[in-house]
């Protein structure tokens, strides 16, 4: 007499926890969408309530929309988060072609630069990087925000493992057949690893839209502002108590990230046990 | 459209170990060469090589009299197929079929994935590709599954696609590395017939590098046998079998393997060999069908011990052991023979004639005596 698989005592533990953590996660994206759709005034009473008193609709959202600029800190993190995404594959792809297929003197030590500079986190060079951008006159621009990111070695580092594996037969086949290496590389080793590049772009826009650190340093003018820049400065100065109107942008500005991320769900988790990156 | 291949010193090194020592091979225009052995023997470098894939670390390799040692892969005029078929997976049949035509065929915009479809003025090529795609896929009876991804596809089906992409540009050298080793018996022994009779319709050179004796030994028109980066011996399969010139290669063609006995042995096990043998020590070699169970005349009869028999079903294989501890095989037709028990002692006749004979280092030794021929059959 077995037991069925899903009523043994492990597994229900294992699922009592695992629900214990989403609720957990889940829980201030819940309060936040509560509480744009509600009067700010139930914010402050003493009970916990799990549906508004008071609906307000989308009021704050068009409020957050107009008088806040959320739509135009909503194009910049595209712009930024995008133009970074791009660079950063145009430019890792090669590299790390280079160091899984090609035999040539240094590689292995190219190879361990890349490997130390994971170690470096951008606090780091951040003040010689301001001090540059600076010198050429390009502060509170939208290539200030992205240049530091343009070369990633994370990437290179991803990229690499999964074309080691691609089938050195292939690559050998399409030499046959009279490829180039560039088309060789952007035409048939990239479309044979889409799951670990979609996975690292997930990695990389979600990283670069949620970054406060480095456009706080290099943004000053409001219309460039990135999603995190904007609400950090509209929590703290203007509608510093309009907690329904803060809670509808930071709504706004978390959907897309979200819907991305449902989307390219299965990708992502494909790319990433299939690159062993855990 | 064939060409003559030749091969002058080629040799091969990684670091300290070499792979290829200084070897020469000639083929001839639409031959049917093999290129077998050991794994690690070197065959695939060699292969490789002469794709343009690897550069050799010194000799030439001329096609049709024309050095290639300095021209890329795509420029030798060479087709290759590979041992894990090595077809683009995102691309259907077709498209993988057509990629070594358009490469070669369509400029460079035209290939390109959206503006190249309304590239302007290459209707007409892009037509004729597709004729002739079609036609390739029919050699190889594939045409109904053009628009399928290779995911789809069965291993021999897949086997057959990276064969068509490879025909399709009829070129004159077909390079083949061990294409049908992924495939399950049964399959592998119809593609063996495929691809002898696709050469036949092609007369292209082909060269086919295999670790299977028996695939190399059915299809080619000769077999070069290597052993440790050289060849060993290059000749007609027939020769091979019945002339080996290294123990190696006696040893490595035919199943079930040659026999080797000692000459102080075979002595012990008749003295009749005595007068047939030199006198210094060398080694004796027998395959299994020229040893016989049942009485000859003027055969000499040595005595065994019984160790194992093979029913084959038309055939039976027996394996013995003389009394010096010396191995013996016997193939024999299934019908006419008796056999004791395991572990019980037979005797086997063997023909009264100079056998091949080896050196301690494995090389063959020819010597005629009392009028023999060179070499027994």
């Amino acid at each position: 007499m077995n037991t069925p698989y899903r009523c043994r005592p492990a597994q229900i533990l294992s699922h009592v926890v695992l629900l214990f953590l989403a609720f957990l996660f889940l829980f201030p994206f819940y309060v936040m969408i509560v509480t744009s759709i509600r009067s700010p005034q139930e914010l402050f009473v003493r009970e916990f309530r799990w549906l508004p008193q008071q609906f307000t609709g989308l009021q704050y959202y068009i409020q957050a929309v107009t008088d806040i600029p959320a739509l135009t800190f909503l194009k910049n993190g595209v712009i930024v988060s995008g133009g970074i995404l791009f660079v950063q594959l145009l430019t890792a792809i090669p590299c790390a072609y280079a160091l899984a297929k090609f035999q040539f003197r240094g590689r292995d030590l190219l190879f361990a630069v890349v490997l130390f500079s994971l170690t470096v986190p951008i606090q780091a060079p951040a003040l010689p990087l301001f001090l540059g951008l600076s010198a050429i006159g390009a502060i509170d621009t939208y290539f200030a925000a992205m240049a530091p990111f343009f070369l990633s070695v994370f990437a290179i580092f991803l990229f690499r493992q999964t074309f080691r594996s691609y089938p050195d037969e292939i690559i050998q086949a399409a030499r046959m057949d009279g490829m180039s290496e560039w088309a060789i590389l952007w035409t048939i080793v990239v479309p044979g690893c889409l799951p670990s590049i979609a996975a690292f772009s997930v990695f990389s826009v979600v990283a670069h839209w949620n970054d406060l650190y480095w456009p706080m340093v290099v943004i000053r003018s409001t219309e460039l502002m990135t999603p995190p820049l904007g609400l950090a400065v509209f929590a703290d100065s203007e509608s510093g108590a309009n907690y329904g109107a803060l809670m509808a942008m930071a709504a706004i500005l978390t959907a897309p990230l979200m819907v991305g991320f449902l989307l390219a769900q299965r990708h992502f988790i494909r790319g990433i046990t299939m690159t062993g990156v855990k | 459209m064939t060409a003559a291949v030749e091969l002058r010193n080629i040799s091969k090194s990684f670091g300290e170990t070499q792979t290829l020592r200084d070897v020469s091979l000639s083929i001839r225009p639409g031959e049917f060469i093999s290129l077998v052995g050991p794994s690690g023997c070197g065959k695939s470098t060699l292969l490789r090589i002469l794709a343009g894939l690897a550069p050799q670390s010194s000799g030439t390799i001329s096609i049709d009299g024309a050095e290639v040692d300095y021209l890329p892969p795509s420029a030798r005029d060479i087709a290759m197929v590979f041992q894990s078929y090595a077809l683009y997976p995102h691309m259907t049949v077709g498209q993988n079929i057509a990629t070594p035509l358009r490469m070669r065929q369509l400029p460079a915009p035209a290939r390109l994935p959206v503006i190249g479809r309304i590239w302007p003025g290459q209707s007409a090529k892009r037509a004729r590709i597709e004729q002739t795609v079609i036609e390739a896929a029919r050699l190889v009876e594939i045409e109904a599954m053009l628009d399928r991804k290779p995911a789809a596809l069965s291993g021999g089906q897949r086997q057959r696609v990276a064969l068509a992409r490879a025909i399709v540009r009829r070129p004159r050298v077909f390079l083949m590395d061990e294409p049908l080793s992924n495939l399950d018996a049964r399959l592998r022994v119809t593609m063996r017939a495929e691809i002898a009779a696709l050469h036949q319709r092609l007369g292209a050179t082909f060269i086919y590098v295999t670790h299977d004796q028996v695939e190399a030994m059915t299809m080619s028109d000769r077999v070069a046998v290597m052993m440790g980066g050289e060849i060993v011996q290059c000749a007609a399969p027939t020769e091979l079998y019945d002339n080996p010139r290294d123990l190696r290669v006696a040893r490595f063609v035919g199943s079930p393997e040659i026999a080797t006995i000692s000459s102080d042995e075979l002595i012990a096990a008749n003295e009749g060999f005595a007068t047939l043998l030199p006198h210094t020590p060398v080694i004796a070699a027998f395959r299994p069908e020229t040893v016989s169970l049942v009485p000859v005349a003027g055969h000499l009869e040595i005595s065994a011990t019984l160790q194992r028999v093979e029913q084959l079903g038309h055939e039976i294989l027996v394996f013995l052991r003389l009394a010096g501890g010396a191995r013996l095989t016997v193939r024999a037709a299934a019908a006419n023979v008796t056999l004791p028990a395991a572990g019980q002692r037979l005797s086997v006749w063997l023909p009264r004639r100079t056998p091949m004979l080896f050196d301690a280092d494995g090389a063959r030794i020819f010597r005629a005596r009392h009028g023999e021929p060179a070499h027994a059959g």
